[in-house]
């Protein structure tokens, strides 16, 4: 009858599994798949060549390169699937996704900015994340009121996604001005940019280290988030630090965000999409929820990138549009799904 | 179990109730009068803690309730706020473990005694049968029911409700109204609920706290504070009491032509 505590523990197990299995699979699609096609039985071999530390072989380079570019993807679907799952818990609003608030348009005005002035890649994505981090704190001190406990009455959010959203339409007005102003010859990278791209972009740590942190923060809010998803304001009755678990969430879908952006530009649709199927195929329960849109972000953007360098090889094509052309019309079905089953 | 010191609430600049010394014994049970705007919402919030008194001390249990730590204190008491905002499609069962929450907040699941408390509390409220629901999809009166649930599953001695009878059926009313009987007798709990239901407060509670209209208050036993005239006085129409078969039944009174 009704989902005991037992089921749903051996239920939640089965979830992750298989999406790990799933990462584990498009992962090894990522690396098999590409202009030179790799047979395969050779993908093992080649693997094994890897982890020795020395790819001497074609076989292996390739993988080399391709893992290390799907290894960008992963991290950057799950910081976004992640992120958007936080925010629309912060926000109280299934429809939030993680650039809602400005963040994003923050990064684009800070990458762009730096393309005008340099166009050395480190100095793009530093840039980039100093654009997000410091939109992320302009927000914080102008809206703090609803990052209080207490504030909202009804559990909404209302000052702080307004002022995003402004914030939001501020950047892409400077981010205009910039695309106004640049030279011809470097408009198709900004463009390109602000798309989401992840062809130039070379493998580091840093998103990796930032996602373990954001993982085991989710594992340790999930159950206080189910209530504050429940209650708003009202979840402080039930134990719950409201304001302290606002602020603690803000910064993590900032810093998930900045950090997406920062190596990969602004791909859409990873932060709604993903979180919303998960929600709709697993609940909202967030203990399951969190990791379980954080591997499925993974692959999802693994699978996006696969295609966007091979449909048109050699052309590549902007990973942002492979996710736009998915998730428009999967956002749309879902939509009117709900709407009938309501 | 609570105890107020000068509080004062006040709704922008405008002051609700000032200063108010109140007191709510162990095994009372209080019923909040007033008219829309009068402060009963406001001085529920701010007894749980939702919202922080403009000035004044709240005492439950003899602690001031700033130091009581969350935790602890969503042990002693619960609160039905009057209305409910669902975002999310949590299963009504969920929705009802989720106020488990103070017995494990160190705990990643819940345990099975939390399913069985909670299923409890839902057929204690007629509502087993929804546990499977999405909470969205509930009409008014059932989410209403759940919600209660939830605040039974809580299991603390002291109860805060907020009109706890809002959108419910006649059937429901008088079942909730023999629940909240029931959970002062024969479980010993304090209750504080507002209302603008006088039959209700007159047959449930025991004490009563008046917020007039010029913010003072009038505070005591049912018997001394519903008086037709008092309670006149503190909705802006005139109240008649009518004795029926050994009960009490107050009316709004009919202008003469």
């Amino acid at each position: 009858m009704y989902a005991s505590s037992l089921f749903v523990r051996h239920r939640s197990l089965t979830v992750l599994s298989s999406l790990s299995v799933l990462a584990l699979l498009s992962l090894g699609v990522c690396a098999a798949t590409g202009s030179v096609s790799l047979p395969l039985a050779d993908l093992p071999a080649a693997v094994a060549e890897l982890l020795r530390g020395a790819p001497a072989s074609l076989n292996a380079s390739l993988v080399a390169l391709r893992l290390g570019r799907g290894a960008i993807a992963f991290v950057t679907g799950a910081s976004l699937a992640m992120s958007g799952v936080m925010m629309q818990a912060l926000l109280r609003n299934p429809l939030a996704d993680p650039y809602i608030l400005g963040i994003s348009g923050g990064a684009a005005a800070g990458a762009l900015g730096t393309m005008l002035l340099a166009s050395a890649l480190w100095a793009v994505e530093l840039g980039a994340f100093a654009g997000a981090l410091g939109i992320a704190l302009l927000l914080y001190l102008l809206a703090r009121r609803d990052l209080k406990a207490g504030a909202a009455q009804d559990g909404g959010s209302a000052l702080l996604l307004l002022t995003g959203v402004m914030l939001s339409s501020g950047c892409m007005a400077l981010v205009t001005l910039m695309l106004a102003l640049a030279p011809e010859g470097q408009l198709r990278g900004m463009v390109f940019w602000m798309i989401g791209d992840l062809t130039a972009m070379t493998p580091t740590l840093r998103p990796w280290l930032l996602l373990a942190a954001a993982s085991i923060f989710a594992l340790r809010v999930a159950r206080p988030l189910n209530i504050l998803a429940l209650h708003g304001d009202t979840a402080v009755t039930l134990g719950v630090q409201v304001g302290a678990l606002r602020r603690s969430l803000f910064v993590c879908c900032s810093v998930l965000t900045a950090s997406a952006v920062a190596s990969a530009g602004s791909i859409g649709f990873v932060g709604l999409i993903v979180p919303h199927a998960c929600r709709f195929a697993f609940g909202p329960d967030h203990r399951l929820l969190l990791p379980a849109a954080t591997l499925a972000g993974g692959v999802f953007l693994v699978i996006a990138d696969t295609l966007a360098r091979t449909l048109a090889a050699p052309q590549q094509l902007p990973v942002g549009v492979i996710t736009a052309f998915v998730g428009v019309p999967v956002f749309l079905l879902q939509l009117h799904r709900v709407r009938r089953a309501r | 179990m609570i105890r107020t010191e000068s509080l004062e609430l006040r709704a922008g600049s405008r002051i609700l109730v000032a200063p108010l010394d109140w007191h709510v014994a162990a095994g009372q049970c209080w019923c909040v009068i007033g008219r829309n705007g009068a402060g009963k919402s406001s001085l529920l919030q701010a007894l749980v803690g939702v919202t922080t008194p403009a000035a004044g001390n709240i005492l439950i249990a003899g602690r001031p309730l700033a130091t009581w730590p969350l935790v602890e204190l969503a042990r002693q008491r619960a609160y039905l706020p009057q209305a409910r905002n669902d975002a999310f499609g949590y299963q009504v069962i969920e929705s009802v473990l989720a106020a488990r929450h103070p017995y494990h907040d160190a705990h990643f699941w819940d345990a099975s005694d939390d399913h069985d408390a909670a299923l409890a509390a839902l057929q204690a409220l007629d509502v087993a049968d929804l546990a499977q629901r999405d909470v969205r999809t509930l009409s008014g009166g059932e989410r209403q029911r759940v919600a209660i649930a939830a605040l039974l599953a809580q299991q603390t001695p002291l109860v805060l409700l907020d009109e706890p009878t809002n959108a419910l059926d006649l059937a429901h009313q008088a079942g909730v109204a023999a629940l909240l009987t029931g959970l002062r007798e024969r479980q010993g709990k304090t209750v504080v609920l507002a209302s603008h239901d006088l039959n209700l407060a007159h047959a449930v509670a025991t004490h009563a706290l008046l917020l007039m209209p010029d913010g003072t208050v009038a505070a005591g036993t049912i018997a001394e504070v519903m008086q037709p005239a008092l309670l006149g006085a503190c909705l802006g129409h005139p109240i008649e009491m009518l004795a029926l078969r050994g009960r009490t039944i107050f009316l709004p009174a009919v202008a003469s032509a």
